[in-house]
């Protein structure tokens, strides 16, 4: 066990725990934000991703011990109010059936946006094919991040 | 009915409202379905509980309770939309509530067959119908003015000659002292506001910021964590384990031995219950389990379908359906056509992996979960651990997909019994590998099919399905057929197909098995549509037009030309391929248009799916939409990847890295029609699942010549 302190959502918090317990179970079971999902425990599904410096991570393959002082940006932390474009243009094409993907599904699209604010087909094909939807919402999150690009960049 | 002690008081105490209030429900008289409206107080002299019901409050505000589990089907939205349309509120003033498992209040509460608007719509709307009726009379009276002058809108009743207006609120204490009308006069569909209406789902805004509460999320006071190392050999037992270093791990609180029924056999594991999921975690896999699989068929995928081709050789099998006789005229012909198609084993594989939280308390036991069927957990609960059934609190939270597995009563049990020997709450949570490897799985089935045609027509059909039968677990007999080898073929077939009969080919493997989204249809309707297919091309017809020939009910007739015109199948282009199916489950029939091209380097590319769905009267048509495209991408990776393997009686697939979800990148466009009718409402769920591999494998035939009549197959193989 070792004292860690994780900053989430720009928030610090000071935990003890197993070193090598993954980012996304201190996420979920310590610091108690449940919005990040479990969904294969192998960096195969993109349930659990979160942004690591900006950057989207596998929470589920990440021990907490290498997100120590680093900033980590959970679903929780784009908005409470779902007023980030991102998740608006995903109400807006009511993209999600059972939810269960969909933190990460989003995340991974924020991620992409900020990288490329106007992606294409290609772009999106890229960022988001590691990230399963079993529902099968793919048209729709394909419409959403469109549309997101659209508000992003009228926003400037 | 004698009057039993079920206070008005205490009603409303259990559900959490207030007492001042119109509350109107309705339950069933006894074994006739029919359902009477009662208001809330009346209960006590009928003796009943309320079923599904409405409530206003003095501020306007209306909650009703879903019964019915949200596992992305968009249950959550439909019931209040078609509420609220009847009722004359606006979306917004509803709120909705999951109710508990309660047999005794709501009846059947399985989320299941597609069942949950068109099993309670007709119910539902005379309930809200009823309610707004009484407050327009209850308006009347106070304004000593006629009922017919008055109407309802957006929670309020208006007084037309005069425009006096007032709040629900302001009316519902009068409202509740007047009988609930006999006879309600519904809307009509040219009138509706809301239903038919493509309205946002209410969860969606819970989902897009991570708070909606699925089984996973749930946390107790106190509560601890639990995994479970089960018999890899699906049901088999425990020889002898060492828990020495698992017990070392910190946070791990206690090791034990599970064993608990799955089925007719016991099933046992090794329960870890620690502070945390990766306490849980690190401690299993410290765990040393000697197994016994003694008595345990190691059974081989290939071993499987072998048998099940022999057996389709050399049995007839149990009648299920026969009409005419097709055995003299299939005995004549010098050329009749006789295949065997062959389909997989599958997982359901939700997003959410399986986890049940329970709190045993001695002589009640409370339960949290993402479950399909409420009430069988409660009653299964009740009579497995020996606790009464009122005594066992069922919550529902939202599924992160259901499919069919969270209908399966395994993981809630053994939850419960982890829960009593740990003396705590404890969620126990099931890893991806437990869920994938441990069943139940969808069987794999296969089928012979044997047919001729004669002028142009189809002159004989014999259809044959081997493949385990579900109804066994559930206890249906050995000696009678399948109850659902028919689902899936449209019936309207039988009105022009003279001979034709399909039977049932007992098959038996320890694979523990369960519904999967459409059940049978989802591989019925691959065997049954090619087969169509296949006539077709043997009688020389285009396979459009041989559907629209043998399919003459008005409702198919409409629905085959719409997927004609819409898909522009008549103009179609070389080096196109172009095929259809059409299939009838939980009384919506789906046709659907795939159109296929070659690639580049020589692999098969869906182009794009055109989807007719006649689901009768239906409430959110951008659900109904949604429901198709998601039964398109799910039978995708079931025609063209998924197959659950056996080898040695082990689960061979065990994560996405081997069992290959569809992505993004791999799905074409797809485009979904809906038949404006106002017949009675069919299922949405799951219809639109079982015509897309049928389509597909027919439009690569149409394509390539080549026959797929093996699933999955690799689009990249053909």
């Amino acid at each position: 066990m070792a004292k860690i302190t994780l900053k989430v959502n720009k928030k610090e918090h000071t935990i003890d725990a197993d070193p090598q317990m993954p980012l996304l179970w201190a996420i979920r079971d310590i610091v108690g934000l449940k919005g990040t999902k479990y969904g294969c425990g192998v960096a195969q599904c993109g349930a659990c991703t979160v942004h690591m410096e900006g950057q989207p991570v596998r929470s589920c393959s990440i021990p907490v011990i290498g997100a120590a002082n680093k900033s980590i940006t959970t679903i929780e932390g784009l908005s409470d109010d779902n007023s980030h474009p991102v998740q608006a243009a995903w109400i807006e094409e009511q993209v999600p059936q059972c939810g269960y993907c969909q933190s990460g599904q989003i995340m991974a699209a924020v991620a992409l946006l900020q990288k490329k604010t106007s992606p294409t087909d290609a772009d999106i094909d890229a960022a988001m094919q590691g990230h399963i939807c079993r529902c099968g919402t793919y048209p729709r999150i394909r419409e959403a991040i469109k549309k997101a690009s659209k508000k992003m960049t009228v926003k400037g | 009915m004698e009057p039993k002690d079920i206070s008005r008081r205490k009603f409303i105490r259990a559900t959490g409202l207030s007492a001042t209030a119109l509350t109107l429900g309705f339950y069933f008289s006894g074994e006739s379905k029919a359902s009477t409206i009662i208001k809330g107080e009346d209960a006590e002299n009928y003796g009943v509980s309320l079923n599904s019901w409405i409530h206003i409050d003095t501020n306007g505000k209306v909650t009703i309770v879903s019964h019915r589990a949200e596992m992305g089907q968009g249950a959550y939205q439909a019931i209040p939309q078609m509420i609220a349309e009847e009722l004359e509120v606006n979306l917004d003033e509803v709120n909705i509530i999951f109710g508990k498992g309660d047999t005794v209040k709501y009846g059947n509460q399985i989320t299941g067959g597609s069942s949950t608007v068109r099993g309670t719509y007709k119910n539902l709307s005379k309930l809200s119908a009823s309610a707004r009726e009484m407050l327009i009379t209850a308006a009347a009276n106070k304004w000593n003015v006629p009922a017919a002058e008055c109407y309802a809108e957006a929670g309020h009743v208006i007084h037309r000659p005069s425009g006096k207006k007032m709040h629900y609120g302001e009316l519902v204490v009068d409202a509740s002292k007047l009988e609930a009308p006999k006879n309600v006069q519904l809307k009509k569909i040219e009138d509706y506001k809301l239903v038919r209406k493509p309205l946002p789902r209410q969860d969606t805004p819970l989902k897009t910021n991570g708070t909606a509460v699925f089984g996973i999320d749930k946390t107790l006071p106190g509560m601890l964590y639990a995994m479970v190392e089960r018999n890899p050999r699906l049901r088999g037992k425990v020889k002898s384990y060492d828990d020495t270093a698992a017990l070392k791990v910190p946070g791990v609180k206690k090791v034990f031995k599970v064993t608990m029924k799955v089925f007719d056999t016991d099933r046992e594991g090794i329960a870890v219950v620690a502070e945390s999921t990766w306490a849980a975690m690190q401690g299993r896999k410290a765990l040393k389990v000697v197994w016994d699989d003694t008595g345990f068929d190691y059974v081989n995928t290939e071993d499987i379908y072998k048998k099940m081709k022999a057996e389709l050789q050399s049995k007839e099998g149990l009648s299920a359906k026969k009409q005419g006789d097709p055995d003299p005229i299939l005995a004549q012909q010098k050329t009749k056509l006789d295949v065997v198609y062959e389909t997989p084993y599958q997982a359901h594989a939700c997003m959410e992996p399986l986890n049940c939280i329970a709190h045993h308390k001695g002589d009640s036991i409370e339960i949290w979960g993402p479950i399909q069927a409420p009430d069988w957990v409660q009653g299964d609960i009740s009579q497995k651990m020996g606790v009464k059934k009122e005594n066992v609190i069922v919550n529902m939270t939202f599924l992160g997909g259901g499919f069919g597995r969270k209908a399966f009563l395994d993981y809630t049990h053994e939850a419960c019994l982890i829960s009593k020997e740990a003396g705590a709450p404890v969620q126990v949570i099931w890893t991806r590998e437990d869920d994938m490897t441990q069943g139940p799985f969808r069987p794999g089935v296969s089928y012979r099919a044997e047919g001729a045609v004669n002028n142009g027509e189809i002159s004989a059909i014999k259809f044959r399905l081997c493949g385990q039968n579900i109804g066994h677990w559930m206890g249906s007999k050995k000696d009678v057929p399948n109850d659902s080898v028919l689902e899936g073929f449209q019936p309207h077939y039988f009105d022009s197909i003279k001979n034709i009969s399909f039977s049932d080919v007992p098959f038996e493997t320890p694979i523990p098995i369960m519904w999967w989204r459409s059940v049978y249809a989802s591989t019925n309707g691959f065997a049954y549509e090619s087969f169509m297919d296949e006539l077709a091309i043997a009688a020389g017809k285009d396979p459009l037009a041989f559907r629209k020939q043998h399919l003459k009910s008005d409702r198919c007739q409409k629905l085959l030309d719409k997927v004609e015109e819409v898909s522009g199948w008549k103009n179609r282009k070389p080096k196109q391929g172009y095929g259809i199916a059409i299939t009838e489950c939980f009384s919506s029939t789906v046709a659907q248009v795939v159109k296929v091209s070659k690639d580049a380097t020589g692999k098969i590319k869906i182009d794009k799916v055109w989807a007719v769905i006649d689901c009768g009267w239906y409430v959110n048509p951008d659900t109904v939409r949604a429901q198709v495209e998601g039964s398109i991408v799910m039978a995708l990776g079931a025609a063209t990847n998924h197959e659950i393997h056996f080898k040695d009686g082990l689960t061979v697939e065990k994560n996405f890295n081997t069992y290959r979800m569809p992505k993004i990148n791999e799905i074409p466009p797809i485009e979904v029609f809906i038949m404006d009718n106002n017949e009675d409402a069919g299922g949405v769920g799951e219809p639109g699942l079982p015509p897309f591999t049928p389509a597909l494998t027919n439009a690569i035939y149409d394509l390539t010549g080549k026959r797929i009549r093996k699933l999955p197959f690799d689009l990249a193989k053909v």
